[in-house]
Parts: C-alpha cells; structure tokens; sequence
C-alpha cells in the first residue's frame, strides 16, 4: 500500500490507522504469514503496536500481539507471566528507554560507584535476555538507549562520567557487544531514530507525562517502521535488486543528447558531487549483497559510455544485467528477474520520472518503486526505506553479487554447447550432500525463510527449529552444497524428511533458483534415497503444496518418480516413492563427496 | 477561521479517526458519546487536532478538557497566537 511505503506521512498514518488497517485487511486477499509477537514495554506500547501492524501487514505479515502492562517488561519476562509463557512468542521486542534507567550517576558518585551502576543496569538486562533465550528460543529485539532530554554538565555531560550522556553511551556499547555476541539478537536503534528525528520533539516531556509514552506520539510511526524492517528481514522479505536508471538518476542529464563528456558526474559541478556520492552509496551496498541492475531507454552502446568516463564511481562490472533499450520498463523489469532467477518483487525501482515509476508500479506488482525526490535526496530516502535492511552478514552476502555474474558467464559458456550434458559436465560441478551441521544452521534457516519458487511445502523455520531437528534423531536432513569451475555457490538446497517407523515424511524440500537446471535436485534425490536406505525406510512420502509462486514444482516429485497417491480440492497433493531393490542414480553431472585431502 | 468553521473541520476529523462517517459532534458532546472514544484513541484525536490546525494543547489544557465545546475553544484560542 502506497501510504505506508517510505518516505511515509507519519500524522496521516496515525490518523487513518482504523481504516488503514481495514483496507489492507480486504484488499489482500492471498495468504499472511503469522506470527506472535511480544511487546515487553518500560512505557506506554499501545501505538507502537498499532503501527508496528500496520507496517508488517504491508509486509504480508500478520502478527498477533501480547503487550506487558506498563512499565511491566522485566517482570514479564524474568518472572513467566503466565498470559505470556501461553501466548508463546516467535518474536520477543524489548521497548525500554532512557526513561527506563533507574540508576543515574550522581555528581558526587567516584569512578568506582558509577562504574557499578552502569555494570548492575546492563546485567539486569542481561539476565533478562538469558532467561528469555532459554525459555522462548526465539528472536530478541531490543532497543538502545535515547540521548536523555537534558544535560546537566551542559556540552561537559558528554564526557564526564558524571553525565548522563556518557553513561547513556557506555550502556549502549555494551549492549552493542553483547548484540555481536549472541545470535538470535538485535539492536533496535531508538538512539538514531530519535537524533535523525530531533531528540527535542522526540523526548517532549508532555507525551511521558500525560500518556507515559517515551518519545512523542507523532515519531512512533518512524519507531515501528524500523522495528518493521527488522522483523521483515528476519522472515527473508528483504528486497535484493536495485534497478537503476540512468539519466538524472544515476547522473545529471541525457546521455543521448548531451554525449559523456557533459554528463554531471564527477567533482566540478555541486549536482556531479550529488551523483558521484550517489553512486559511491550504490556500489557500497553491493557489500551487503544487493545487486544492481540498469533499466534504462537509451541506446546501449550509448548508455554504456556513461560508465567509460573516468570520473564514473560505478563501472559496467558493477552491474548484474544491464537493459538499456526501448522497450516499457515494466516489461524490462521483468526480463531482468527472469535473467536472474528471481521474482520481480525483490527489486526495488529507481527512476527520477515519475511516469516511468507509474508505469513500473502498474506492470510489477509488488516491486518497489519509491517517490525519490530530488537528486540530493535519492541517498537518504533509499538508505532509510530500509529495502536491504540487514541482520546478519555472512561472507555469502558479500559475494553474492560475485555469484550472480558468474552465472551470467555460465550462461554465456551455454551457448557454446550443442548438448545441455555436455554443457553440465563442463562446468566441473561439485557437490557436498550431508546431514545439517553446525555451521550452516543459520544458512539453512535463512533458505527456509527465503526460499519461494523451489519450495514444495513451504515450511518457514527458525534457526532454533532447525537445530532441534537436527538433534532429535526423529529426522533425515540433508543440506547441499554445489561448486563448479566458475564458482562456489555455497549450501543451495535443504531436505527435511520426518522418521515414521518405515516411513518418511518430507516436511520440507528446497532449492535456491540460482542452480536451477543443473541436476542439483536429482543429486539431492540419489542421496536421500541412500540415507533412507541405510536407516531401514521403504517409502518416501512427498508433500506439494501449491501457493502463488511455486507453480514450477507442481509436478517434481513425479520426475522424480513419485508416484500421485491423493490430491485434495486445493491442489495439495502427496506422493509416494516406495525405494526399490535396485535404485539407479539420476544424477551423472555433479560429483558428490568426494573425498578431500 | 469562526467556530462554525472549526466545528466543521472538526466534525471531519472525529470522521477520519474513528473510522464513522456518521458522526456529529456539538459543545456538549464527551467521550461517552462516541464509539471507540476510549484513552487510547483520546491520544490520536488530540495528535491529529493539532496537526490539523497547526496547534499544540498545553498539558493542562489536555486534562481539564470536559467536551468537545472546550476542545473548540482552546482551537480558537490556539490559533490565535
């Protein structure tokens, strides 16, 4: 829904948040993914949780809340209040705040005592968070500290360890390390909220006082819609690509008819600076894994001169796919999400003309196209719309845009073959094929969350489900991991089947869509039966249930040679694969465990 | 902007927040009156009114409210300075 993308009209919001609420309600009609989420609050929660809703139904979450009664957050969660030990949390959010500090230094306090004061208010939290963990294994978010509302030792309170400034700062260093400590933690940042908003408003007084709110009411939408992205990411509903446009977007003028030499790019002119920090933001945000792709009504030969200048922060390589053409974006749009394996929903769109965004917003349903203002605004309203927001970084993140390329060229070296086997055993592909281990839980939880088009049950689950199933012994799991000549794809596909005596159940078979076609999925299928076999099973029960994206496994489990044992008026359908005597290996392209030395 | 002319844009304002198309106010008008007038939606009534007007209640003016006759008056009042 437009009113509730980024940048958003925070009052209208809160004024509209009845018929807001109703409108997403009826307009969606396909499915929400669920989820329980506790709010335990050192002040007032009831408008953080309203629009803490709204934003995660936007999202295609639809959460039910516990809410502690005020200021009930420690003792909630320390002392298992009932409501909440049977409300059974999957997200568990601390909002506390400055105004939650209940051990402030004193001017007259030595080193010594402050030191202790500030050690007691973080292992109160500490404990806290422990108890949590063990009782609910489930995602911790958990917000820093405000600057407080006043000072004291005036621009002294900073430094002084008499201040609250600087005791606010040393408690949230070490929450911050306490956060890169622990999995399954984050950092909620009010502290940046509040100072990108104006502390000044933000901590008015008369919110605490008439309503025991801890910043002011008209902020609250900003707050949730942080907590929002946080939650979003965790549930793998971040965006992946940005499509870019090129001219007046990613620099000043047309390319077409002005030539690249008088493009403003560069260091001479005020809007070339604009665009060149613009750019060194883009290529930035390859780091976290965001690919980057061009849409643009150029000639290609044309636009591609743009990148040629020396002064240009981003060069060709830089980009996954380029489309530069005379063909309707949307329809570009597409192509590219084709050209990637992906779903034309993770990109999120860029354009200066806001015809083209229309056009984009008409033809792409689900894609992000947002009103970017002008050319000096496109960094901040990009980097606060939260599209790639990030929980983790794994070393995969980073070399994603490295893998995407990669295919590209394996789809080059494609066309060189007359014969697809002949192509698939050029590219070397190796594969590891084992029960889940420890350092890939993370990865396997963050495939089960993400993956959609691959995915026959689409079964969410959290790393700690994950590890549970892997330790119960009631399982057969296996991950797959798949390199070749042109690089390491790292662990591609995810098998959870459930031991019943004989048979076995499979809960849950995925592949990401970058291996498509490479007969990872018949190596998966050689290994399972192998593993069935050695644990005494007969039958493999196979499970597809249909959602609007995974179109493409309707019929998998009968090449695999399954066979359709029910179907019911929905589509869900559930094969059996009764292991013969003699099994034949469908896979003769990937060379799987190899032993290594 | 005249009291008539408050009352109206107010009128619309009770409308949009409480999600009633139906609604009409007048000075006598209290919480009791309308559905859903609980705390928590006094809290977004009072944020929206000063967003509308460009305004801001002082905190004891907020809680000696009575009805919507007072609310009207502080608007004006408001607005003036």
């Amino acid at each position: 829904m437009r009113e509730l993308e980024y940048p958003f009209h925070a009052e209208w919001i809160i004024k509209k948040k009845k018929s807001l609420k109703r409108q997403i309600l009826t307009d969606r009609s396909g499915s929400f993914l669920e989820k329980r989420i506790a709010i335990l609050g050192g002040s007032t929660t009831d408008e953080i949780k309203n629009m803490l809703e709204l934003f995660l139904l936007n999202y295609g979450i639809q959460a039910s809340f516990y809410e502690s009664e005020y200021n009930q957050y420690y003792e909630d969660g320390m002392f298992d209040n009932p409501k909440l030990v049977e409300f059974a949390p999957e997200i568990l959010y601390i909002h506390t705040s400055s105004r939650n500090i209940t051990e402030w230094p004193q001017v007259a306090d030595s080193e010594e005592i402050i030191n202790q004061k500030l050690e007691a208010e973080f292992q109160k939290y500490v404990g806290l968070w422990e108890h949590l963990e063990e009782k609910y294994h489930c995602p911790i978010i958990q917000n820093n500290f405000e600057l407080p509302f006043y000072r004291l030792l005036g621009n002294q309170d900073a430094c002084f360890s008499q201040g609250k400034v600087n005791f606010v700062s040393r408690l949230n260093l070490k929450f911050y390390e306490y956060a890169r400590e622990h999995q399954n933690f984050y950092i909620h940042d009010i502290h940046y909220e509040a100072a990108s908003y104006g502390l000044e408003r933000w901590s008015a007084p008369f919110y605490w006082h008439m309503y025991k709110y801890a910043m002011c009411v008209p902020a609250i939408p900003y707050t949730a819609y942080n907590v929002a992205l946080i939650i979003k990411s965790l549930l793998g509903k971040n965006k992946k690509v940005l499509a870019l446009d090129l001219d007046n977007t990613l620099w000043g003028g047309v390319i077409g008819d002005d030539g690249a030499e008088n493009i403003e790019i560069g260091q001479e002119t005020s809007l070339g600076q604009t665009y060149s920090e613009f750019q060194k933001y883009l290529k930035e945000l390859k780091q976290i894994g965001v690919l980057l792709t061009v849409v643009s009504k150029n000639n290609e030969d044309t636009a591609k001169t743009g990148f040629g200048r020396e002064d240009s922060v981003l060069s060709l390589e830089d980009f996954t796919v380029f489309m530069a053409n005379w063909e309707p974006k949307d329809r570009n749009l597409v192509l590219s999400a084709e050209e990637l394996n992906l779903l034309p929903e993770a990109f999120v769109f860029v354009d200066d003309n806001p015809a083209e965004r229309e056009i984009v917003r008409q033809g792409v349903p689900g894609a992000a196209v947002p009103e970017i203002g002008e050319a000096e605004q496109y960094l901040q309203i990009l980097d606060k719309a939260g599209y790639f927001e990030v929980t983790e970084l794994s070393a995969d993140d980073q070399n994603r845009s490295e893998m995407y390329r990669a295919n590209a060229e394996r789809n080059r070296a494609k066309a060189q073959f007359a014969d697809y086997k002949e192509y698939l055993l050029s590219l070397e592909m190796k594969g590891t094929i084992r029960p889940f281990e420890a350092d890939y839980m993370a990865r396997i939880a963050q495939l089960s969350n993400k993956s959609n088009q691959f995915n026959l049950t689409t079964k969410r689950y959290t790393q700690t489900e994950i590890e549970a199933i892997a330790d119960s012994g009631h399982y057969i799991t296996l991950y797959g991991k798949l390199e070749d000549k042109f690089g390491d794809n790292g662990v591609v596909s995810v098998i959870i089947g459930e031991i019943k005596e004989k048979e076995l159940h499979l809960d849950l078979w995925l592949m990401s869509c970058r291996v498509l076609k490479r007969d990872m999925e018949y190596a998966m299928m050689d290994e399972l039966v192998e593993v069935s076999k050695k644990q005494g099973i007969s039958d493999i029960f196979g499970y597809y249930y249909p959602t609007p994206k995974n179109a493409m496994v309707a019929d998998f489990f009968a090449l695999q040679g399954f066979q359709k044992i029910r179907e019911d008026e929905k589509g869900n359908t559930e094969w059996k694969f009764s292991i013969p005597e003699k099994y034949e290996q469908k896979n003769n392209v990937i060379k799987v465990n190899e032993r290594r030395n | 902007m005249s009291r008539e002319e408050v009352f109206e844009k107010l009128t619309e304002i009770f409308r949009e927040v409480f999600d009633d198309e139906t609604i009409t106010i007048s000075d006598t008008t209290v919480a009791g009156d309308i559905e859903g007038w609980d705390s928590l939606m006094h809290i977004t009534l009072i944020g929206t009114v000063e967003d509308e007007f460009d305004m801001k209640f002082a905190m004891k003016d907020v809680v000696g409210m009575k009805n919507v006759g007072e609310m009207v008056q502080l608007i004006l009042e408001g607005m003036d300075s």
